[in-house]
């Protein structure tokens, strides 16, 4: 599998200028309402260290919890099923929607559902499936990925969406009105809630103590899918799992402020036990889950609750777009979880990132987001999935700056040579920092060598 | 006060004058200086890289440089960052481990260790936007952040606005990163430039005549970037202010 080219990808996505200007101020406008919401609780410091608190809890008894959530939620009447990994969670929704004899799904966001890659592979076997959260739906009918965890649709501008819906749904592509948009993808989709027999959510927390999920959502769709059609399937990573209905209400209060600067989301839906006549069934989902909690360094990603807080504070991410990554989780939660998925293909990603912190500070649940992308990069050299000329200059300065001498010739050389080199030379496409900036001007003399001259003599 | 001078290989190189305004500002706060003479660097160009088998040599160097000195004063917050929370690469000896405890970026060196409030020699004035590296904000915690709810405060910000005249201007993205990163300068070149850009220009919108930063690293890569788009901006280390050198 070919490595995800960042800074490749990037480059294109800047040179969208439009496109690039309002990715960066829509979600640095969610990252300004995100601290207006946070500095309004007197308590958020204290709710970040106590839901950091309860997810590290929970992951360190993590098989006593999902084995107690299965009890309670087999009790409550839903069916729970295991999946190993992303192959096994498709063929276990295969196998219950063909005992239902369903034919069209509906589905509501799910990342999880992404990462095992689940559309294709139904669609493959005659299912077929609608996305109903108006980003993700954007993104089906556009065949792309979704560029954000939470809105997946970000890095499309009003008119994109219309020629997408002028070329998919038969509305007016030159209409880019939102009302007119938002109202014509309804129109479309609610038929498919009465057609559906089956309805697929994810779930934001799993809960041991009560064995029901929670699904989080703003526009309704989620509850639409899970209640219209008799039959309701949730996928829920293991990392899901809170030991008591108490727990929750930390995490309900931290998730929608943390994602959207909003105090909590529009729609809470807990699901505890199927109507009569109808059914529920919960896939929990390892996929990687178990081999990442082993890993000293990279357990704590797993506390994860997806809200989106990193990316939309990150200035990487923002001036690069979830697309760059090339991977189904972006941003700085992506670049510490992706190479766990595939080294090699992902070697590039904990390399966009400036170490600048900003993604720990926000982060809900206190992951040290930062430490573990300084972390990955040892492991992609320890493991030789450096680039070449990377991995070869870095040997090279290594040998010269652990070397007084040759740092000093390299040093006092480079700065002569600068002056003397004609331009043409230094501001050429090679030379990556003089592409869009100026080299500094060279000194006429070192920092040593004026002390050599200013100081020496008096002291050692 | 003895203290130990370490000047970043890039500021010995590029920036001179920002190595001889810390000298000079360490002195007239009543400290003698001592500059080793075989100082390169701290490792953390390698180290960031992940290749921490090239950075071992060079770490080892700087320990052996600076071993024995109570204080050890440098002009850039990453390299404190460095040498104080991520020289892991050699052998944690006991001298090792107290070269590291010991090392402070020149702003917490002057407000916690020193004690220094007032500036009297210095005069600045001039309209100064005040960027503080996200090593030097978030690992050395010298200033409050936006993201965290915490009582405001800021070190450099309260040493700069003890010079006369001076008047500090607040952009927009108080905090942003400004995109330089070290290799990712060179790594990730487009969204670094973009970023050099978009964070002049938030400076410059706010009415900066002078952008000002304990960490020349950064200044370097925003220099480059408002010259090449001509912007009427210029840049100093904290140290070239404090001490009086710019006026």
């Amino acid at each position: 599998m070919s490595r995800v080219d960042h800074a490749e990808a990037s480059s294109r996505f800047i040179k969208a200028k439009d496109h690039a200007e309002f990715h960066d101020k829509r979600l640095w406008d969610l990252r300004r309402k995100r601290d207006g919401e946070t500095q309004a609780l007197p308590e958020w410091e204290e709710l970040r260290s106590l839901a950091s608190a309860i997810k590290e809890h929970t992951l360190s008894h993590l098989g006593d919890y999902l084995e107690e959530f299965e009890r309670n939620a087999s009790a409550n009447g839903m069916v729970v099923h295991w999946a190993r990994d992303a192959a096994e969670h498709n063929q276990v929704v295969h196998e219950i929607l063909e005992s239902h004899g369903v034919t069209t799904l509906v589905k509501s966001k799910s990342m999880l559902t992404d990462e095992c890659e689940m559309r294709p592979y139904l669609e493959n076997r005659g299912i077929e499936i609608v996305e109903t959260d108006l980003g993700e739906r954007i993104q089906q009918l556009d065949d792309e990925p979704p560029s954000h965890i939470v809105v997946p649709a970000v890095h499309k501008l009003r008119a994109d969406v219309a020629e997408v819906f002028g070329r998919t749904i038969g509305t007016d592509a030159a209409n880019s009105d939102v009302a007119y948009l938002a109202e014509s993808q309804r129109r479309h989709t609610r038929p498919y809630y009465l057609k559906a027999q089956a309805g697929m959510t994810g779930a934001n927390f799993a809960i041991a103590e009560t064995g029901s999920f929670v699904v989080c959502t703003n526009e309704g769709n989620a509850d639409l899918g899970a209640n219209l059609p008799d039959l309701h399937i949730a996928s829920i990573g293991i990392e899901k799992l809170l030991p008591r209905i108490e727990h929750l209400g930390v995490f309900v209060r931290m998730l929608s402020r943390s994602a959207l600067g909003s105090p909590i989301t529009q729609i809470t839906s807990h699901f505890r036990a199927p109507r009569p006549g109808t059914a529920i069934h919960v896939v929990l989902v390892d996929n990687g889950r178990s081999e990442r909690l082993g890993m000293d360094d990279f357990w704590t990603s797993l506390k994860c609750i997806r809200c989106g807080a990193c990316m939309n504070t990150c200035p990487v991410y923002r001036r690069s777009g979830g697309l760059s990554y090339g991977s189904t989780y972006s941003g700085p939660i992506g670049v510490i979880i992706d190479p766990t998925f595939n080294l090699r293909k992902y070697s590039s990603l904990p390399f966009a990132s400036t170490l600048n912190g900003s993604c720990t500070s926000v982060c809900p649940v206190k992951i040290d987001i930062h430490a573990q992308i300084y972390k990955w990069r040892q492991i992609i050299a320890e493991r030789h999935q450096l680039p070449m000329v990377k991995k070869e200059a870095m040997r090279v300065a290594g040998k010269i700056l652990a070397s007084p001498k040759l740092y000093r010739a390299a040093v006092e050389a480079a700065a002569a040579g600068l002056e003397k080199l004609p331009r043409a030379l230094v501001y050429n496409p090679f030379n990556a920092w003089g592409r869009q900036r100026e080299v500094p001007a060279a000194p006429p003399q070192t920092f040593r060598q004026w002390y050599l001259k200013n100081r020496k003599g008096a002291r050692r | 006060m003895k203290v130990a001078l370490f000047v970043p290989c890039y500021i010995d190189a590029f920036f001179p004058e920002v190595g001889i305004a810390t000298l000079e500002l360490l002195e007239r706060v009543g400290c003698t200086v001592d500059y080793p003479l075989d100082q390169t660097c701290c490792g953390q160009p390698m180290a960031n890289s992940g290749c921490h088998a090239d950075a071992r040599d060079t770490e080892a160097l700087f320990a052996s440089n600076f071993a024995g000195y109570e204080h050890i004063v440098t002009p850039s917050g990453s390299c404190a960052h460095h040498v104080r929370d991520q020289l892991t690469a050699i052998e944690q000896t006991p001298a090792v481990q107290a070269v590291r405890s010991n090392t402070r970026e020149l702003i917490e060196f002057l407000h916690d260790v020193v004690g220094v409030r007032e500036f009297p020699w210095a005069e600045f004035p001039h309209k100064v936007g005040l960027h503080i590296g996200c090593a030097t904000l978030r690992r050395l915690r010298e200033a409050s952040t936006s993201e965290i709810r915490e009582p405001a405060f800021s070190k450099p910000a309260r040493l700069l606005g003890a010079v006369k005249g001076i008047e500090i201007v607040r952009p927009e993205r108080v905090d942003e990163c400004c995109g330089f990163g070290g290799t990712f300068s060179l790594d990730e070149e487009p969204v670094s430039a973009k970023m050099g850009r978009d964070k002049v220009a938030d400076h410059l919108a706010a009415g900066a005549e002078y952008i000002v930063s304990p960490d020349m690293s950064c200044l370097m890569h925003q220099r480059g970037c408002a010259e090449r788009a001509e912007l009427p901006l210029k840049f100093l280390h904290i140290a070239q202010v404090l001490n009086g050198t710019a006026r």
